[in-house]
């Protein structure tokens, strides 16, 4: 009896010391509201740059909501465990983070961690801002902190328990966050650093482009082998890229700069707003990241090379620019070859765009060219056949339609399966059936903020 | 030869599957509503509803026709019975050239099939493909809304 007691009471003890430790480790504390009516001046240069931070971060893109005013957040990200809106992050004293010290934005940016002591979710890729130095989380402060304050309350997160409570992420810190600085690598130049600087950090590319663990963490051996965004395929940046031809400094360079490149199509989906920002940062940097980004894939094998130079040449006459942009819009159409019914939609319906040589990037990309036809997944491809490329806000881009609404999904695998055997090498995709309704079913969870894509999907 | 069912008829058209619906439309079926923008589906000058879907007639070929229901606008309603939708169009005077309307006309009919009580926003998304270079713009959405009254109205009428 007395024995028992003992043993309880030293469990009792171990448990509470255990816990003690472990809610040391849990507890952020809270970090001193400042008055937002005394905020700093701040040195326009050091708002310019922080602008350009915030450009290279895409920090606009997650953080403004349709129609909304920029940063002020409400953004629904959709996560495979639940949906997360994104923060406002306009210095409102009451709903941004016009209270918080510079401090308080930096313990964010490098723990996950807000000015009240609440984790945040690694939808906020600071797994990746905790690379940021301390003189560009200044600037980016100083650029945050003289936006125009938005009052606008976050939507609460929709997650079910127990990821609706904030502490279990001191966990997913401990086996996931590995804290900075970056360390540049002395075996490569100032310009590769400085790739390497913002691709890791700032940029967060792995966020998309690196596949993800059963505990939504990127995973570590595969760093840019592929990954997921809204429903997008983020292709391999690594030594896996699928791309037909095979990319180098240059022509990321172009694409990343200007959104598109004559050999491998535009930036479309979530990478179109990344493009949208990189054509406003300083040139430098683009260069910098595309030499990085360029040396992740590394050379490719001669085969490939010439594979590539190959279908370079073949598309001149077409993809890059043959004819003038006028050129007539009812190209006829070419000699239907064998390939049943997918082959002859394509010389119906695609051919008459993407054959009939207007350039790049508002003639559609000859097909050889395009890495969605040549990827691991057709549902980039499946996505631009059904949604086609609506147009742009407020920034010039190219146009396809949609053919959704006109093509059933026999005839959407028909073209599909066509599509592959014409433009690529790659074995033919399996069950295309479920890959089509998944694809349909995207086109309205992609953008659960649109009323009309809800109206469009309560209607069938 | 395709066989096509156009506001409620069948028509054997002379045509090659690979024909545009639209070039049938406006060529052999003299339905002149549709009208030739852009060819590239870019403009919606050529929009007509499929299955209660608006598509660019322009970029379909008829070979994807086959047991698929067109309207046009023509089969909304004619001068002497205009439908709600043209209705609204003439009650507001929303077309100054035209030559764009025909295709805003079925893509709102679409829309307020499925939803009669869209939204603006809603009605500002969905006619996001359509270019208008007179900039009627804003008597086309009022049209587009008083469409949706004559529809609730008469589906009300209907329920009485």
């Amino acid at each position: 009896m007395k024995r028992s007691t003992a043993i309880a009471g030293t469990a009792a003890t171990a448990f509470v010391a255990l816990g003690g430790a472990a809610m040391a480790f849990i507890w952020k504390p809270e970090i001193a509201p400042i008055d937002p009516s005394r905020l700093a001046r701040f040195d326009p240069e050091l708002v310019r740059k922080g602008a350009n931070l915030a450009a290279l971060g895409d920090c606009n893109t997650c953080h403004t909501a349709p129609d909304g005013q920029p940063f002020a957040g409400g953004l629904p990200l959709p996560t495979p465990v639940g949906v997360v809106y994104s923060t406002n992050i306009t210095p409102d004293p009451d709903t941004g983070i016009g209270r918080w010290s510079e401090d308080a934005f930096r313990r964010a940016m490098r723990e996950g961690v807000d000015r009240k002591g609440r984790y945040l979710y690694p939808a906020f890729p600071y797994d990746h801002f905790t690379l940021v130095s301390d003189a560009d989380d200044e600037a980016l402060y100083a650029f945050l902190m003289t936006r125009q304050p938005a009052h606008a309350a976050a939507p609460v997160n929709r997650l079910p328990f127990p990821l609706n409570q904030r502490p279990v992420l001191a966990g997913w810190n401990l086996l996931f966050l590995r804290r900075g600085p970056f360390k540049p690598d002395p075996a490569h130049d100032d310009l590769w650093n400085r790739g390497a600087y913002l691709v890791e950090g700032v940029g967060h590319c792995g966020a998309c482009h690196t596949p993800r663990n059963l505990f939504g963490a990127e995973k570590r051996g595969e760093a840019f082998a592929g990954g997921e965004a809204e429903g997008w395929r983020a292709f391999p940046i690594n030594a896996s890229s699928p791309a037909s031809v095979p990319w180098d400094a240059d022509a990321l360079y172009g694409y990343l700069r200007r959104g598109w490149h004559g050999l491998h199509g535009v930036a479309r989906g979530p990478m179109a707003p990344v493009a949208d920002n990189l054509a406003s940062v300083p040139d430098s940097d683009v260069r910098a990241i595309a030499v990085y980004v360029a040396s992740l894939m590394g050379e490719p094998a001669p085969e490939r090379r010439r594979q590539g130079e190959r279908l370079a040449a073949d598309a001149e006459p077409f993809g890059s620019g043959g004819k003038p942009q006028s050129a007539g819009s009812q190209a006829a159409p070419p000699p239907q070859a064998a390939g049943g019914a997918g082959a002859a939609i394509y010389a119906s319906a695609c051919a008459s765009c993407h054959e009939s040589g207007r350039p790049a990037p508002y003639g559609g990309v000859n097909l050889a060219l395009s890495t969605a036809i040549n990827g691991e997944t057709p549902r980039n491809l499946l996505n631009i056949l059904l949604a086609g490329l609506p147009a742009a806000d407020a920034v010039r881009a190219p146009i396809m339609p949609g053919f959704g609404a006109i093509l059933t999904d026999t005839q959407i695998a028909a073209l599909t399966s066509y599509l592959r055997s014409r433009f690529s090498a790659k074995p033919a995709w399996s069950d295309l059936p479920a890959q089509i309704r998944e694809a349909r079913d995207g086109e309205v969870a992609a953008n659960p903020s649109s009323d009309a894509r809800q109206t469009a999907a309560t209607s069938h | 030869m395709v066989e096509l069912t156009v506001n409620g008829q069948t028509h054997s058209v002379d045509g090659d599957p690979d024909t545009p619906l639209l070039y049938v439309l406006r060529d052999h079926l003299e339905l002149n509503a549709a009208k030739y923008g852009c060819g590239l589906g870019q403009c919606g000058a050529c929009t007509v509803m499929v299955d209660g879907e608006a598509i660019f007639s322009c970029v379909t070929p008829i070979l994807l026709l086959e047991g698929r229901k067109v309207t046009t606008l023509e089969g909304l309603g004619a001068i002497e019975k205009p439908a709600p939708i043209q209705q609204a169009f003439i009650e507001e005077q929303a077309a100054q050239c035209g030559y764009c309307i025909a295709g805003m006309m079925m893509r709102a009919q679409a829309l307020l099939q499925k939803n009669v009580r869209a939204s603006d926003g809603e009605i500002r998304r969905a006619l996001e493909p359509h270019l208008c270079r007179c900039g009627t713009h804003m008597r086309i959405l009022k049209a587009v809304h008083r469409a949706a009254e004559l529809m609730q109205a008469a589906a009300a009428k209907g329920a009485i």
